[in-house]
This record gives structure tokens, sequence and C-alpha cells, in this order.
């Protein structure tokens, strides 16, 4: 079991940098989610880890060991596939077995160890059945343990649970969760789902064009985003531009609105599930008058678009929260200081993600 | 609603279905049937001459040991240009599938399906020229190697392996190339992840899945080369009588298409056999 540290990494395809001087260190035993639009270079990263992309530029080190010119066969690592590539014409056993029998492992010892990964993922008496016969999920746990019976250092997932459909897919996040903390290996998968990537991670990275732009345990992310594309891209925050003062933020219309203390930058986000809508005006900082412009149903939550300080804002939270309130109606919108957060506005020039 | 629905893709399945089979069943059935009626009789059926049903030509098969050597030196001659076809071939649909990419594999495809474009009779007796004493091959070994090289390969069973594996190879490389081309890329990162080399990778990944390919196209060759008639006259010479080129002679030379029909259903008989035969064991390795 090894971190995993990569250093000024470059790739470029054609014109395009997939990573351009990405630097991250991914700690031991750690379950590491990296995140970000298509294009990011989050795939391209993690190929970069497993050798089969060699980068232009930088150092890859796994274990504190640089693996630069080491190919992917001997790099230790065990890797799940979008489309978890199972060999259609082995068993479940024989898919398992495949790997220790590159490694020479006695058969008494390969059973043993393909019977023990097969109950860590629950899939005991499976052995015998092909690819074919399982289920999404199935296949999805064959893939893990085929990614673990061979201890390796380092547990990298391309988009591990992409092809499953939504209620399959939360059961094999905690699945997912379970497994590498009962190994206890460093695992970094690849997600353009926000959601997994909270739910899995002890710390997240964000990526935007080849670079990495935030890191960290994913509540600290989402709390403090630290710039105006990661506050949109996890969680789509409201952004409000205007010029910083010691008090907070004071907004084109006039308006001000106080931020957490500390840091003054550009932009101030706030969560669309931090915010609050009263038909009247609340007795409180950071209220803005508005109008409802629309309220969209999604069962258990409700959002409202609201028109205020000149931009669209979305506020969402429990159906209770909206009763009595009718598109078109003129409210206020308010939230705790400390619920928004000073983040840096977006690089002149650059497209916007998401 | 539904059956009428059902009713009606079973109707346009049927139409799309009919004109390949009335084709075959005119092409293929009907000719095939009139060689077994053929087979049967004692002389051709045409004005002014006598006939009745018999089995002699089929008898007469048994009672020459010539007949049953030659249809041996054929299904050997088969074997071999199927096993050299295979080994010639696997390789080179191996690069085509995995290896190039674009624009160069598009050039690479063409050339090998390029000599189906010439007519078969000129590309086999453009071997001859070749390989005759003092042709192309002898004088271009001349050039490079000390002294006068006569490889003395015109007219023996050698020069028809040659030509035959020439006339069939690309079949095989065709038939490998679709199956290997169909392998899913992550399947060969999943084996390098799990720490297989090219050769484990060749071995357990891509000649397992391949295997399909390489069974049709094995086929494609031995049911063929098994009857072959051309290349064997053209090239083999004295040594070129096969199975093949007696049934030959029966239609065109002596003219007794009795025992050439015989002789035809026998080799169909015995080529069938071995395909049956092998079956179980092609089943199980696909399974």
């Amino acid at each position: 079991m090894s971190g995993v540290s990569v250093s000024g990494l470059v790739k470029a395809w054609g014109p395009v940098r997939a990573l351009d001087g990405l630097t991250l260190d991914f700690p031991e035993g750690s379950f590491f989610g990296l995140l970000g639009p298509s294009g990011s270079g989050k795939t391209t990263l993690l190929r970069a880890i497993a050798g089969f992309v060699t980068p232009d530029a930088g150092t890859v080190r796994i274990g504190g060991q640089s693996v630069d010119g080491v190919p992917v066969e001997r790099r230790e690592i065990g890797m799940v596939f979008q489309s978890y590539a199972l060999f259609p014409h082995m068993t479940v056993a024989g898919n398992l077995s495949f790997g220790l029998e590159v490694r020479r492992v006695p058969a008494r010892e390969r059973a043993r160890r393909i019977d023990e990964a097969l109950a860590l993922v629950r899939l005991e008496g499976f052995g015998g059945r092909r690819p074919a016969e399982l289920s999404g999920g199935q296949r999805q746990r064959v893939a893990m343990a085929r990614a673990i019976v061979t201890r390796p250092r380092v547990l990298l997932l391309d988009e591990p649970l992409s092809a499953l459909d939504r209620g399959l897919r939360t059961e094999m996040q905690i699945e997912l969760r379970r497994i590498q903390r009962e190994v206890g290996i460093t695992a970094i998968f690849v997600t353009h789902d926000q959601e997994e990537a909270l739910t899995l991670s002890d710390r997240i990275g964000i990526l935007r064009e080849g670079r990495l732009v935030r890191e960290g345990p994913p509540r600290a992310v989402w709390d403090d985003p630290g710039d105006a594309f990661t506050a949109r891209f996890l969680g789509a925050a409201n952004l409000f531009t205007g010029t910083p003062e010691p008090g907070g933020l004071r907004l084109a219309s006039g308006a001000l609105l106080a931020g957490p203390p500390g840091r003054t930058t550009g932009c101030l986000a706030v969560r669309p599930e931090a915010m609050a809508l009263s038909p009247v005006e609340p007795g409180a900082p950071n209220a803005l008058p508005g109008r409802i412009a629309a309220l969209v149903f999604a069962g258990a939550t409700v959002t409202a678009l609201v028109e205020a300080a000149g931009q669209q804002a979305r506020v969402t939270g429990a159906p209770s929260a909206f009763e009595g309130l009718a598109e078109g109606q003129p409210v206020w919108l308010a939230w705790p200081p400390g619920r928004a957060a000073w983040v840096a506005p977006d690089r002149p020039g650059v497209a916007t993600g998401k | 609603m539904a059956d009428r629905g059902e009713r009606a893709a079973t109707g346009r399945a049927l139409a799309m279905l009919a004109p390949a089979y009335l084709w075959l069943l005119f092409a293929v059935f009907l000719p095939l049937a009139a060689m077994a009626w053929f087979s049967l009789l004692s002389d051709l059926p045409l004005r002014g001459r006598e006939w009745h049903l018999t089995l002699a030509n089929y008898r007469a098969f048994l009672d020459s040991p010539a007949y049953p050597a030659l249809l041996w030196k054929s299904l050997r001659i088969a074997a071999v240009v199927t096993l050299l076809c295979l080994v010639a071939g696997f390789p080179c649909a191996l690069v085509l599938a995995r290896v190039i990419r674009g624009r160069s594999r598009e050039a690479l495809l063409l050339l090998v399906i390029l000599p189906f474009w010439s007519n078969a009779l000129v590309r086999v007796f453009s071997w001859t020229i070749l390989l005759r004493p003092g042709g192309v091959l002898d004088a271009a070994l001349s050039a490079v190697l000390p002294g006068e090289v006569r490889l003395g390969l015109a007219f023996t069973e050698t020069a028809v392996v040659i030509g035959l594996v020439h006339s069939y190879v690309p079949y095989v490389i065709l038939t490998a190339y679709l199956a290997l081309q169909a392998i899913d890329q992550s399947l060969i990162e999943a084996a390098r992840a799990l720490g297989a080399g090219r050769l484990r990778i060749l071995r357990r990944i891509l000649l397992p899945l391949a295997l399909p390919g390489l069974i049709a196209g094995a086929v494609l060759v031995f049911v063929p080369v098994a009857g072959s008639f051309m290349e064997p006259r053209l090239l083999g010479g004295r040594m070129g009588t096969t199975f093949g080129t007696v049934i030959e002679d029966q239609f065109v030379a002596v003219f007794n298409w009795p025992l050439g029909a015989a002789l035809s259903f026998i080799l169909l008989a015995v080529v069938l056999g071995i395909l049956a035969a092998a079956s179980p064991a092609l089943r199980r390795s696909l399974g």
C-alpha cells in the first residue's frame, strides 16, 4: 500500500493540453475523487498514473518511487474500467486468477485468494459463472475483486459506476467505500458525477483544463470552493459580483452583502440550499428583494428561480419551505452571512465550465 | 393488433430472404441435384446412348487404389495450406487490427484484397514465371548468393502449396482481422494492468477471442483447397495430379460426367465428415 503523487505533469494531444503542469498528492490509504467537466484532464491523469499515457513532462511516484518509464504491467496497479473489461471467455474465477497466474502464485494459494476476494465483494459461489451471466452490479463487483486480488499498490477506477442505473449506483457507492476501507488501499477514481465524488471520497480534486483548481476533503471544498468555477461546478452555487468592502460585498444596486470574515476577494458564492425566501422583508442582514421567476418541483426538493439584484438566483429547499409562494410573486431572498463563501472571480478570457 | 404487426414483420423478413434463397435453390441445390442424378448413371443420358441406374461410379473409387491415394494427397495438401495460411495470416491480421490505425490501415487492407480484383488464372500462372528453373526467384537468389542457385521448385508439390497459400491467405487475414478488431481495447488494457506481457496477452486474450474468426478462415480455406484443380495443374506439372484435377478431367477431358459427379460427392462427403468430426472440439474451444 502506498500513496501516489504526481508533479508537473504535462500531456498535450496536438494543440490541446490535457494536463498542464499538474501537481497533486494522493495520500496513502485515501479514497481520492478526481472531478471535473469533460476535457478537464481527469481521465488522462488517471491513465498517466496507470502508465497507459506517457506524460510529455513531469513525474508520477507510487510509494515515493518514480515510475516514469515503468510499463503498465510492472506498476503493480489495480484498475477498474468503465466497461468493466471482464474477459468474456473466462469464468469469474478465471478472471480473478489471471493476475495471480502472471505473478506465479501457486494453485492452492490462488484458489484461497480468489475465494477471499469473492467473499469481500459478496459474490461467494459465483466463481464458475461467465461474465455474460452476471448483472451489471455483479460485473462491477467482479471487476473490483479482479483489481484487488493481486494486492496492488494503488487502485485506479475510471468512471466505475457510470454504467449502472441510479438505484444500483447508490448501493455500489457504499459497497466501493466499504471494500476500499477493508482493504485499506489507496484508491483514485475519476467521475463526472459530483454527488458520487462527494459521497465516496476522503478527498476530492477539481480539475479544469489540465490543472488542479481545488483539492481537499469534500466538506471543506463544498463550504469553501475557492474560486467561481469550483463553486459553480460543485452544487451550482449562486455568485454575486461587486466591489469588496471591509463589511462585505457592495453590489451595483447599492446593497451590501455580508460575507464571512477573512479574505475578501471579488465574488460571494451562496449555495441554493443556504438561501431562504420570505414574502415579507426579514429583519436580517443579506436580504435582497426579488421576484419568483419559476418554481421547479423535484420530489424531495423544490427549486425557485428568483430574479434579484439584476441576476437569477437558485433557491433550493424542502417543499414545505415554498408553501404559499407562487410564480411572479415578489419575495425577499435571505441567507446567514456564515453560509456564504468568498471566491476568486473567473479569470478573464477563460470559458467557464459546466 | 400486435399479431398483425408480427405477421407483417415476418412477411417483410421473408421478402428479404427470398431472393437469396431462390438464388441458392437455382444456383446450388438444383445443379447439385442434377450432379447427384448423373453420379448414379452408367453413361450420360444423351441421344443415342444407352444408360441405366448404377452404383458403379462410386464402386470405381474403392476398386482403384489410385483414387483414395489422390484424395488423401488432396486432403494432406489442404491441411498444410490451411495451416500455412493461419500461420501467415494471423500475424498480418493482428498488426492490421491492433497496431496500425487510420489511412495506412485502409491502404494495407486494400492490398490484401487487391489480388481478388485480378484474374485468378493469371495470378497463379505468374507463379510459374517466378518458380520455373532460371526464373525470377532463381535469378534473384543467384544475384545475392554465391554461385548458381537452382531451387527446383517448379512443378513440385511445394510449388502447388505456395500457389494455394497465395490464393487463399486473404480469407484468413480478413476473417481474423474482423475477429481481432472487434476485441475491446479495454480488455488488453485490463490484462496489462494485471501484469500480463505481450505474449501472455496474445495467448490468453487475443488468440482465444479471435478463434471463431480463425476457424471460419480455416474452413473457408480447407474446403475449396481440398477440391482445387487449377493451382495443382498449373504449378504441379506431373506432380500436380490431385483429386480435384481428376474430377476436372472427367468433366472436360474424358467426358465421363457420371464418374466425375460421383468423385465430387465422395469429396463432399469426406470434407463434411472431417468438419463434423472436428466440430465438437471446435465448439468446446469456442464455448
